[in-house]
């Protein structure tokens, strides 16, 4: 299974996106640089956090221009499993692939902790791995993180149950408390319709080992491999 | 033109490079003529205090630089680079950016990251970790909240964005650093042996290559600003923006560039910019250099060549490349949108030439630049040491509610949680962070390797104020106990300096004496000296900063499952500590925060030290300890009370103060004392270790409860304690006029 991830000026968990698909999950996973035009034979596109192009105008306001996110939508459109992290997620929001938008932090401050999510799907490409309901920890890291939309976008993410991962306490609450950067619906990752594309702000590739204080996020690339496994690849 | 010679030039040109006349003479000498104006800035910039070393060089000459571990030692280049094993080098280093933070805090603290970060890829290392030990004066005071929330908001900023996680740190605040805070800023790289890379200018006809920003008029006279007592009275010309944005591009072109054969040499441009810069590699290689500067690209118009050679404009790398090869190096950073120009070449003159559309602006020995002047004043002691180390108990009531006396030391900001601090900053981008901040050192995984490395950073200005020798001492045997605490070996520190004005014979003294204590304790602990900065004339308002040497410890964990850190584990555990039990108050912060005393002279024993770091490490080794945590700002109580916080996990102490005072038994800070806790059957163990390495166990409690119990009738509800450590910092912090 080969994997790609997207690095553009200013991408920073591409070395950490590139180590946990190949080290952890199992991929043959290369980096590609923002300026390519070919993702043939990728089965899966990963679009890693960071502060690409220096967050200028907004976060992934101007990678989405960059000529590899023709491909990356092409790819998108034929089904191909994407995951964007962090600014990926940003990215995504941009470049038109997630609906809604990301708004400074409720809290006005960059924000770094370790928080819990609450699995709202488990028949999904990305979360098949999950029990029902599963409570995962995984950091975050952001700036750019409230998670917004209109109310009829809202209804519609929530309608088709395209929520995968809402911020919640430990016992599965999605409380204010939990919430640490004022998504509405304490939403922390949701996927287009088809869902093969998941934009989230945690970071799982940073809760794969054991070693960095948890392997939640290691559900994830169980999820995607055996979905790769199941269908016929390329 | 005005009359140059040394008996007629005016004070104030002198002024503005913060030369005297004595110097100036000396250059007319060395030169033989009246120096230029671009010569005169060049010599301004490079004998600086900051650049030059003026008055700290013939101490920082005595001090240890030597091991089998050490690959590159100080001073040899932009810093020191250490084996590790498994053919793999840490280079590591601290330096200050204090003077400019006090007027503009947020852009300062973002640049000084910025400047630490680029010493370490310039030596080929990718930079894993940043460190940032900051000092600020009171935080009832609205100007210091907003110093401290502008400075803590820079480093935020640059690291985040960067892509470098923030990892550790301090936070201290005293009346001492009252307009003049103290920004340190620490990075560590990591890279294989074989690719290191020097900041060396040779092979003449090699093209000097320029990449980054463009060259602007901010910074021009940083490094002498460095050397002016108070930085708020000074203007804002001198202080640099930066782009962390750009930063990052110029790490992953050098980093790629360097795997390239197409590189000879690449130093980045900090105090004193392309001066420094290109005269420092040259110096090193041996070579001269010609600069053509109207080939700069400038981001402003009608720059001199003077304000070109001197400005400070930030994110800014000189490549010395192989000749034949400038193309390909052109066309790496051009793929990395980052700009190039070829700005000069090597020479084999040993001058610096400075050319300005073909014409000769300055023309220099490297040799004199590089040989400022040396200042070595008499060291005699100061009178106010004995009043301050005479303490008289007798006089220092033991307060009756000792378990209040805890809660309000655990919200004391010099002891209560920084995370309010760190939860801005990214701590695990890079996934490496096994133990972030708030842990004795952090820890980070080596990856492709079983290897860890450990790193803290400590400083106590109260300590070395008192003593200045022995707090100098304890400063690096912190930082090592910290690292043991975790299971990781000490090998090696940098230091960053931070003193008032050394034309003060007291603050003289107090340097000379704290190199001597910190010399002492890494010849003793067996950790030389890598490298760091030394920051002169910390003062405002006529008060001198504390003398504040901040010490970055690196330290080495061969198995990194067999670590530790500081969070009592389950109950029934035995609580125990390694080294004495008794403790003298000198220096406490209890004394200081309880009853307003700055008194003692504390102090250490190094062969005690020793013995208690090896005892704690092979207990940690072996498995037989299950939490380490050294005792320090607060004392015995406030270690335990933060291992039972750590673990959630309340804890019960059997000790007694027999005929000593119950307060310094339980807030005294004495040395070489560190809180372990073991399982029941595992006691035994330990008390072998420990008598095999000559240090002594004391079993003073067990683990278990939700009270935090210290003394008969001397106890608190881990809850409450929790409370107060959690929210005391992040209360004094809040603010209305602090920057979000």
């Amino acid at each position: 299974m080969k994997a790609c991830v997207i690095v553009f000026p200013g991408s920073n968990c591409d070395h950490d996106a590139q180590h946990a698909l190949s080290e952890v999950a199992g991929f043959q996973a290369d980096f590609v640089w923002h300026a390519e035009t070919d993702l043939d034979g990728y089965d899966l596109i990963m679009i890693p956090g960071g502060f690409s192009y220096g967050d200028h105008l907004r976060s992934g306001a101007v990678a989405r221009f960059a000529a590899a996110m023709g491909p990356v939508q092409e790819a998108a459109r034929r089904g191909t499993p994407i995951l964007g992290v962090c600014n990926g997620f940003q990215v995504l929001l941009e470049a038109g692939l997630l609906p809604g938008a990301m708004l400074r932090n409720a809290g006005l401050e960059f924000r770094h902790d370790w928080v819990g999510l609450r699995t709202e799907r488990t028949d999904t490409i990305f979360t098949s791995a999950c029990e029902p309901g599963q409570l995962l920890r995984m950091p975050i890291a952001h700036g750019d993180g409230n998670y917004y939309a209109d109310p009829e976008t809202i209804a519609e993410l929530e309608g088709e149950g395209r929520v995968l991962f809402r911020y919640c306490d430990e016992a599965g609450e999605t409380t204010p408390e939990a919430n640490p950067n004022g998504s509405i619906n304490n939403i922390a990752g949701i996927t287009n319709e088809r869902g093969n594309v998941l934009g989230m702000m945690p970071h799982p590739e940073r809760a794969s080992e054991m070693i960095l204080g948890g392997d939640d996020g290691a559900q994830i690339w169980r999820s995607l491999v055996a979905h790769l496994e199941a269908v016929p690849v390329g | 033109m005005a009359d140059m010679t040394p008996a007629a030039i005016d004070d104030a040109i002198l002024r503005a490079i913060s030369l005297n006349r004595t110097e100036y003479a000396r250059i007319t000498d060395l030169m033989g003529r009246p120096p230029s104006e671009v010569e005169l800035g060049i010599f301004g910039a490079l004998w600086s205090e900051h650049c030059g070393y003026k008055h700290s060089r013939p101490h920082l000459r005595t001090m240890p630089t030597q091991s089998e571990a050490i690959l590159v030692a100080a001073g040899e280049e932009n810093a020191g680079a250490v084996d590790i094993g498994d053919g793999l080098a840490v280079v590591f280093k601290i330096e200050s950016h204090n003077h400019p933070s006090a007027v503009e805090p947020f852009q300062s603290a973002a640049t000084g990251v910025g400047g630490i970060i680029r010493d370490i890829f310039t030596m080929g290392a990718r930079p894993i970790a940043l460190f940032d030990s900051l000092r600020f004066g009171p935080l009832d005071k609205p100007r210091n909240r907003y110093l401290a929330n502008g400075i803590i908001g820079g480093v935020g900023f640059y690291g985040n964005c960067v892509g470098i996680p923030t990892v550790g740190g301090e936070v201290v605040v005293d009346e001492s650093y009252e307009g003049n805070p103290l920004v340190n800023a620490m990075c560590v790289g990591l890279l294989p042996h074989d690719r290191l890379t020097s900041a060396t200018a040779t092979g003449t006809g090699n093209p000097l290559i320029l990449v980054g920003a463009d060259t602007g008029r901010d910074g021009v006279h940083g490094a002498t600003f460095a050397s002016v007592e108070d930085p708020e009275a000074s203007t804002r010309g001198v202080v640099q923006v930066g782009n962390p944005f750009l930063e990052k591009l110029l790490i992953e072109a050098c980093l790629e560039l360097l795997e390239t054969d197409a590189v000879v040499g690449m130093q980045d441009l900090g105090a004193a910019g392309l001066t420094s810069s290109a005269v420092e590699a040259a110096g090193r290689g041996g070579a001269g250099v010609k600069l053509n500067i109207d080939k700069v690209s400038r981001r402003t118009a009608n720059l001199t060549p003077y304000e070109v050679m001197l400005s400070e404009s930030q994110e800014r790398m000189l490549v010395v490349a192989t000749r034949g090869r400038e193309a390909e190096v052109i066309a790496l950073f051009d793929r990395w949108g980052l700009h190039s120009d070829i700005i000069g070449e090597v020479t084999d003159d040993g001058h610096v030439t400075v050319l300005d559309e073909g014409n000769q602006v300055a023309r220099i020995p490297i040799e004199f630049l590089i040989d400022a002047p040396e200042y070595e004043l008499p060291v005699v002691r100061p009178d106010y040491l004995d009043r301050v180390q005479a303490l008289d108990l007798a006089q220092v009531p033991e307060s009756d509610d000792l378990a209040a006396t805890l809660l309000e030391l655990l919200a004391a900001p010099n002891i209560a949680s920084k995370y309010c601090v760190y939860r801005t900053y990214d701590q695990t981008v890079g996934t490496n962070t096994v133990s972030g901040p708030g842990s004795d050192a952090a820890v980070l995984r080596i990856k492709g390797t079983k290897r860890a490395i450990a790193i803290a950073t400590d400083g106590n200005g109260r300590h070395v104020f008192l003593n200045p020798r022995g707090g100098g001492a304890r400063a690096v045997a912190e930082a090592a106990r910290n690292v043991v605490c975790t299971g990781a070996e000490p090998i090696a520190i940098t230091n960053c300096l931070n003193f008032g004005s050394p034309t003060e014979p007291a603050v003289y003294y107090q340097f000379a004496e704290a190199v001597a204590g910190i010399s002492e304790a890494c010849e003793r602990l067996g950790t030389p000296v890598t490298g760091g900065n030394v920051s002169f004339y910390n003062e405002a308002n006529n008060r001198q900063i504390h003398p504040t040497p901040v010490i970055g410890m690196l330290g080495v964990l061969e198995d990194i499952n067999n670590r530790s850190d500081s969070a009592f584990k389950d109950t029934d555990d035995v609580i125990a500590l390694i080294g004495p039990l008794e403790s003298d108050l000198d220096g406490s912060e209890y004394l200081k925060l309880i009853h307003g005393i700055e008194a003692g002279a504390p102090g250490i024993d190094l062969d005690l030290e020793a013995r208690v770091q090896a005892a704690c490490l092979a207990g940690i080794r072996s498995g037989v300890v299950r939490s380490a945590h050294d005792v320090a700002d607060g004392g015995l109580a406030v270690a335990v009370a933060e291992s039972a916080i750590a673990g959630g996990i309340g804890a019960t102490l059997d000790i007694d103060a027999a005929d000593g005072r119950r307060d310094a038994l339980l807030f005294g800070e004495s040395a070489s004392r560190i809180v372990v806790s073991t399982a029941p059957d595992r006691l035994a163990d330990l008390e072998r270790m420990c008598g095999e390495n000559g240090a002594s166990l004391t079993i003073i409690g067990r683990v278990g409860g939700a009270r935090i119990a210290l003394l008969p009738g001397v106890e608190v509800a881990l809850e409450e304690a929790d409370g107060a450590w959690q929210y005391g910092l992040a209360d004094a912090l809040a603010s209305q006029n602090g920057r979000g």
